[in-house]
C-alpha cells in the first residue's frame, strides 16, 4: 500500500449539471441490477405466476377473455410493479445507502428522477417481457399502438407516484405491507383509466371513447411529477 | 470551518442536543467522545445536512444549515460505520458514482489516486460484497474524499474492524488528514482517538461538558479527563434538577 502520495491529482469539483447527476444515478441502479438480477426476476416471474393464475382461474371463452384481458394486464403490471418499487428503495436504506445519495452535493430532486427513471426502466422491462407471454396465452395480439400508449403513459404515473411513496415509506419497519396499503387506493384514478384506454384500443372503437381516459393518464402523469419534484427533500428529510 | 451556537435538537418531545455550543478551526482534528446516547451521532448528521437542526445556528465551511445544504455538502466528506457502499458494484464503479454525483471533473486520475491510498487498486474490480469488512471501511474513506472535501466528518469508524484492520485504518486516516484537511471524529476508542485528534471534546446530555487541547491533557491522561467531565456533568446536572424542584 503506498500511503504516500507523490504525485497529488489536482481535483476540481463542478457541481454535476441535474441531468447528468440523474443519470449517475439510473447508471449505478442498471449496473447494479445486471449483476444481481433482484428487481428483474423478482418482478418477471411474480408477474408471470399472475398471468398463468388468471388464466387457468378463470376458464374464460373467447369472448371473456377479450374483456378482461386489460384488467388482468394491469393488475398484473401493478402488482408486479410494487414488488419493484419496494426494493429499489430498500436496497438503499438497507446498505445505508440512502444517506450517501443524501450527502451529494445536488437538489434532493435530482435522486427522485434518478430512481424513478430507473424504476421506470425496469418497469419497462419487465412489460416487454409479460406482454409476448400474455398474447400466447390468452390468444389476443396486444401490440397495438394505442395499447402501447396507454402502458407508456399508465407505467410513467404509476412510478412517478410509486417512488415518491416507497421513498415515504422506506425509513418504516413494515414498508413491505405499508407500500401497497398506501399506494394502490392513490393509484386508484390511474390504473381505471389506463384499464378502460387498454380495453377501448383492443376493441378499437373510436378515439372520441378514448381521449376521456387518455387525458386522466397525461393529468396524473404530469401532476404526480410535479408534486414529487416539489415535495420529495421533505419526504427524505429526518 | 464550523460555528454552532445554542443548537437544540428535539425528537418529538425529547431534546436530544440541549444548547450546544461548538467550534472548530480549519485543519483541526478534534476527537469527540461521550456516552452512548449523548447525542454524538445526531450532532454528526445535523452537521452534514442530514438532519434539521430544531433551534440555534450551524454554520460549516462559511455556509448556513439548512439554508445552504447543498453548498456545505460540496465541502464535506462523511464515514460512517456504515460503509455507504453498493455491494454489486466493483471498488472501481462505487467511487466513479460518487465522483460523478459531486462532479469530480479528473475523474479516473482521482480514483486510481484514492485507490492507491487505501490499499485496494489490485482489487479494484472486484465487487465490494466479496470485500472484508476492513477492506469495505477503507473503500469508505476513498469515498468520503473522492472529491477532496476540506472538513471530514468520522462517526464511529473503527466499529466492527479487528485490531490489523483498525491499524490499517489509522495509517489511512493519518494520510488523509496529513494534507491540511479540518476532522471531526466520534469514538469510543479513546487510544485510537487520542493518536489522531489534536483537540477533545466530551459531548455529555447534549451538550459540551469538556474541552481541551492535546498538550493540555492531564497527567491521568484522557481517560482521566473523559471521566472526570462525565463525572462533573452528571454532578452538575443533579444540582440544576434539585434548584428547579
Amino acid at each position: 500500500m503506498s500511503n504516500e502520495i507523490k504525485a497529488h491529482v489536482r481535483v476540481s469539483n463542478q457541481r454535476p449539471t441535474f441531468w447528468r447527476a440523474v443519470s449517475a444515478i439510473v447508471r449505478k441502479d442498471l449496473a447494479s441490477e445486471r449483476r444481481s438480477r433482484e428487481l428483474f426476476s423478482a418482478m418477471a416471474m411474480f408477474a408471470l405466476l399472475v398471468i398463468l393464475i388468471f388464466n387457468f382461474a378463470l376458464e374464460m371463452d373467447a369472448g371473456t377473455r377479450a374483456s378482461v384481458t386489460s384488467g388482468v394486464l394491469w393488475v398484473t403490471f401493478s402488482f408486479a410493479g410494487t414488488l419493484g418499487l419496494n426494493r429499489s428503495m430498500a436496497v438503499e436504506k438497507d446498505r445505508g445507502c440512502l444517506d450517501g445519495l443524501l450527502l451529494a452535493p445536488v437538489d434532493r430532486s435530482v435522486i427522485y428522477f434518478g430512481k424513478a427513471i430507473g424504476n421506470l426502466l425496469f418497469m419497462f422491462v419487465v412489460e416487454a417481457f409479460v406482454l409476448p407471454i400474455y398474447t400466447i396465452f390468452y390468444n389476443i395480439n396486444v401490440f397495438h399502438p394505442g395499447l402501447i400508449l396507454v402502458i407508456i403513459l399508465g407505467s410513467i404515473g404509476y412510478v412517478a407516484l410509486g417512488t415518491m411513496l416507497a421513498a415515504m415509506v422506506v425509513q418504516a419497519r413494515t414498508r413491505d405491507i405499508l407500500l401497497p396499503i398506501i399506494l394502490f387506493p392513490v393509484m386508484l384514478p390511474l390504473i381505471i383509466a389506463a384499464v378502460k384506454a387498454s380495453s377501448a384500443f383492443l376493441q378499437g372503437l373510436d378515439m372520441e371513447f378514448i381521449w376521456p381516459s387518455l387525458n386522466i393518464l397525461i393529468s396524473f402523469d404530469l401532476i404526480f411529477i410535479g408534486l414529487s419534484y416539489m415535495l420529495f427533500d421533505f419526504v427524505v428529510e429526518e | 470551518m464550523i460555528k454552532v451556537h445554542k443548537l437544540v435538537k428535539r425528537f418529538g418531545l425529547k431534546p436530544v442536543l440541549r444548547g450546544l455550543d461548538f467550534e472548530v478551526k480549519k485543519g483541526e482534528f478534534v476527537g469527540l467522545i461521550g456516552p452512548n446516547g449523548a447525542g454524538k451521532t445526531t450532532f454528526l448528521r445535523i452537521l452534514s445536512s442530514l438532519s434539521r437542526p430544531s433551534l440555534g445556528m450551524v454554520k460549516v465551511a462559511g455556509f448556513h444549515l439548512p439554508a445552504q445544504a447543498a453548498a456545505v455538502r460540496n465541502s464535506l466528506g462523511v464515514l460512517s460505520h456504515q460503509p455507504l457502499l453498493y455491494g454489486d458494484l466493483t471498488a472501481e464503479e462505487n467511487l466513479q458514482f460518487y465522483g460523478r454525483l459531486y462532479g469530480v471533473t479528473n475523474l479516473d486520475s482521482r480514483i486510481s489516486e484514492v485507490l492507491d491510498l487505501v490499499g485496494l487498486s489490485a482489487r479494484r474490480r472486484d465487487l465490494v460484497r466479496t470485500y472484508s469488512r476492513g477492506m469495505q471501511q477503507r473503500l469508505s474513506i476513498g469515498r468520503a474524499v473522492i472529491h477532496d472535501p476540506q472538513l471530514l466528518l468520522l462517526d464511529e469508524p473503527y466499529t466492527g474492524l479487528d485490531q490489523d484492520a483498525g491499524a490499517m485504518l489509522d495509517t489511512i486516516l493519518k494520510s488523509v488528514t496529513s494534507q491540511g484537511r479540518t476532522v471531526v471524529m466520534t469514538s469510543h476508542d479513546l487510544v485510537r482517538i487520542s493518536d489522531l485528534a489534536s483537540r477533545f471534546d466530551v459531548l455529555s446530555r447534549g451538550k459540551i461538558a469538556a474541552s481541551t487541547q492535546r498538550e493540555d491533557i492531564p497527567q491521568d491522561g484522557l481517560l482521566g479527563f473523559y471521566r472526570h467531565a462525565i463525572e462533573s456533568k452528571q454532578e452538575s446536572t443533579k444540582l440544576e434538577a434539585a434548584n428547579v424542584k
